[in-house]
């Protein structure tokens, strides 16, 4: 009856697997509960979510919420929902992102191939920078700004994102191009090339991984930033953000749920798109640079 | 003739460490110098230092009667083969090769001349439209030679381009590379650990240790004659036998042990100096099997065949030694064999100062 071992050891569901999965399917749903909640609440009228019965489907679907939470939703003084602060958002975090990625680049290309006097000071500078909690320097930058008469401006916001996304940008390219070999830098210097011919022709060629988790990283991080914009931005340039808290946190009036719900789906959209399509490259990323979330 | 490259008391240092010390080298032009030594021996240090690639704590460099010593290392005339290939990887072989005159402002013409010559001349051509990643480790060193050829240097410079292949490949681009030294006759200066590298390449070698160049001479010479201690063990596979002895001027002999050797013929045996401690060594191939009033008895304790030599190990007093017969020798373990020393093909060291007398 017993069969000879033979070829491949065939394959069988252990406890062990079976705890496994058990484990990753309910973190899932666990996860999954608050956008469930989120989505069936944006879809029902008023008179449902006040029945209270938070986990049941809606009974009519209600498309009220999206549009209004779009373009009419007050925030403050103006009732043009959402989407002043979708632009605002977008013309802060394109520019801030491009002028952060590529300073941080740059700056970590110079730390890991040009090892000038103070090279390692300054990398643990970086590091220190990269750790302590922006709340600190939130007065001090306003004072500067103020100064330099670029505070309440787009221009303010952009520099204060930049300044901030540094230090750990820094440090992510710094590593990556640290792995890199050496003798590819030195094989360059030989060909003719100078710093800035080097760091165009050979190392941003092959810096694409790293980029693009930089940009996941700064993209999500900016876009969901709430007290910087709220601080340096000003009225005119609010990003979805504190508009979307505007539009939660009302004075008067009816605490319209559907809307809340709606809003705030609306402007997490853009940071979940971008995990969405980028998880492969998000993960490497940690990985590689063993970096925060 | 001329000399190509002038180390002059070059010094440098890694923070405190020091690598190399007061070091000066000329090699002359088109000659095939070999760095050898072990790892950590200054070798590399001191090609990249030749290279501009890193910053000498103290001293000059020349190259071709021009003082270098503060010039990047592109405007040195110099190309470099690294053991690693470090060719671009995002670029086309044809762009990796072409890279150093696009930098240099090259008209197209010129570099597509040149790097058809440079592909014809390492048989590169079909490989030309490739990414690195698409190659294997010797097209690659290839590419990476081609890439030292087309920029027309005047001094070549190798950092150990062989390391990473296979034993095979390894013998066949020793081969071209000794080729491209015939056809083009530049100065090349070859980092290596490998002693067969060194032995087959080289002009001169120059093996060095600690940072210090302890000979500096023909592969022949420092076969045949080696400086001291460090060089007579370093060079040659399976390496010198090495008999502790004192010297018996009456007699002319050297004792090892109970057992006595006649060196009566050995070249500079005017220079011993009666009871002096020395070291004896003898190549593996200067060892004969055969009966004779100064031979010794032994019996044979390994057999190493290695298809066109046999290596047969046995003992004099307690010291291994191991004697190279031809492939065809027929030896069984425990046999006994008597063996006599070519004296005239051994070296005699110091025991104290290592060095040759």
């Amino acid at each position: 009856m017993s069969t000879i071992p033979k070829g491949p050891r065939p394959k069988h569901l252990t406890v062990g697997r079976i705890g496994l999965y058990c484990f990753i399917i309910m973190c899932a749903l666990f996860f999954l509960m608050p956008l469930y909640v989120m989505i069936i609440t944006s879809l029902k009228d008023m008179d449902e979510i006040r029945a209270a019965n938070i986990l049941n489907l809606p009974k009519e679907l209600s498309f009220y919420a999206w549009p209004k939470a779009w373009s009419q939703a007050c925030t403050g003084f103006v009732c043009e929902g959402l989407k002043p602060g979708f632009v605002n958002s977008v013309k802060i975090t394109v520019p801030s992102v491009i002028v952060s990625v590529a300073l941080s680049a740059l700056n970590g290309y110079a730390l890991a191939f040009w090892r000038f006097r103070g090279a390692y000071f300054f990398f643990g500078l970086c590091m220190f920078g990269a750790f302590i909690p922006y709340q600190v320097m939130v007065y001090p930058l306003l004072k500067i700004e103020d100064f330099l008469g670029i505070y309440s401006s787009l221009p303010g916001i952009i520099l204060v994102h930049t300044i901030f996304g540094m230090p750990i940008l820094t440090l992510i390219f710094r590593n990556f191009y640290a792995s890199l070999p050496i003798d590819l830098f030195k094989a360059a210097r030989i060909d003719g090339g100078n710093f800035i011919k080097i760091f165009f022709y050979v190392i941003i060629p092959m810096s694409t991984p790293i980029t693009i988790v930089a940009v996941i990283l700064q993209v999500t991080g900016i876009w969901n930033d709430f007290l910087l914009g709220l601080v340096f931005a000003g009225r005119d340039n609010q990003p979805m953000t504190v508009q979307l808290n505007n539009i939660v946190q009302v004075d008067y009036g009816v605490a319209e749920y559907n809307v809340d719900m709606s809003a705030t789906i609306l402007t997490s959209l853009v940071p979940l798109f971008v995990y969405f399509i980028s998880g492969r490259w998000f993960v490497r990323g940690i990985a590689a640079g063993a970096i925060k979330g | 003739m001329k000399n190509s490259v002038e180390v002059k008391n070059i010094s440098f240092s890694y923070g405190k460490t020091e690598i190399l010390n007061d070091l000066s080298l000329d090699i002359k032009e088109g000659e095939f110098m070999v760095l050898l030594g072990p790892s950590g021996c200054g070798k590399t240090t001191l090609l990249n230092c030749i290279a501009g690639l890193l910053d000498l704590t103290d001293g000059q460099i020349w190259i071709e009667d021009d003082n270098v010593t503060w010039k990047e290392p592109k405007d040195r005339h110099i190309g470099m083969v690294f053991q690693s290939y470090a060719l671009y990887p995002s670029m086309t072989v044809e762009k990796n090769l072409s890279f150093g005159l696009r930098m240099m402002g090259t008209a197209k013409d010129l570099i597509n001349e040149k790097i058809k010559k440079a592909a014809n001349l390492l048989q590169i051509n079909e490989l030309l439209k490739r990414k690195p990643s698409q190659l294997s480790g010797g097209q690659r060193q290839r590419v990476a030679i081609g890439r030292a050829l087309v920029r027309d240097a005047k001094v070549f410079l190798f950092d150990e381009p062989l390391s990473n292949l296979d034993a095979k490949l390894r013998a066949e681009l020793r081969y071209e590379i000794k080729k491209l030294h015939r056809d083009l006759s530049n100065t090349m200066i070859y980092v290596t650990h490998d002693q067969i590298e060194a032995m087959t390449l080289a002009d001169r070698i120059s093996v060095m240790k600690d940072g210090l160049i302890q000979q500096l001479d023909t592969p022949k010479q420092i076969y045949n004659k080696p400086a001291n201690l460090f060089v007579a063990g370093f060079i040659g596979s399976p390496s010198m036998n090495f008999l502790k002895a004192k010297f018996d001027k009456l007699n002319q002999n050297i004792i090892v042990g109970k057992k006595q050797i006649d060196i009566s013929k050995y070249e500079n045996i005017n220079n011993l100096m009666n009871d002096q401690e020395v070291v004896f060594g003898i190549r593996p191939e200067n060892i004969n099997i055969e009966k004779n009033e100064n031979s010794i008895q032994c019996k044979v304790e390994l057999v190493e065949p290695m298809g066109a030599d046999t290596l047969v190990w046995t003992s004099v007093e307690g010291n291994p030694i191991s004697i190279r017969l031809e492939g065809s020798s027929n030896f069984n373990l425990n046999d006994e064999i008597s063996i006599s020393f070519d004296i005239n093909k051994s070296s005699i060291f110091d025991s104290k100062s290592e060095e040759r007398i």
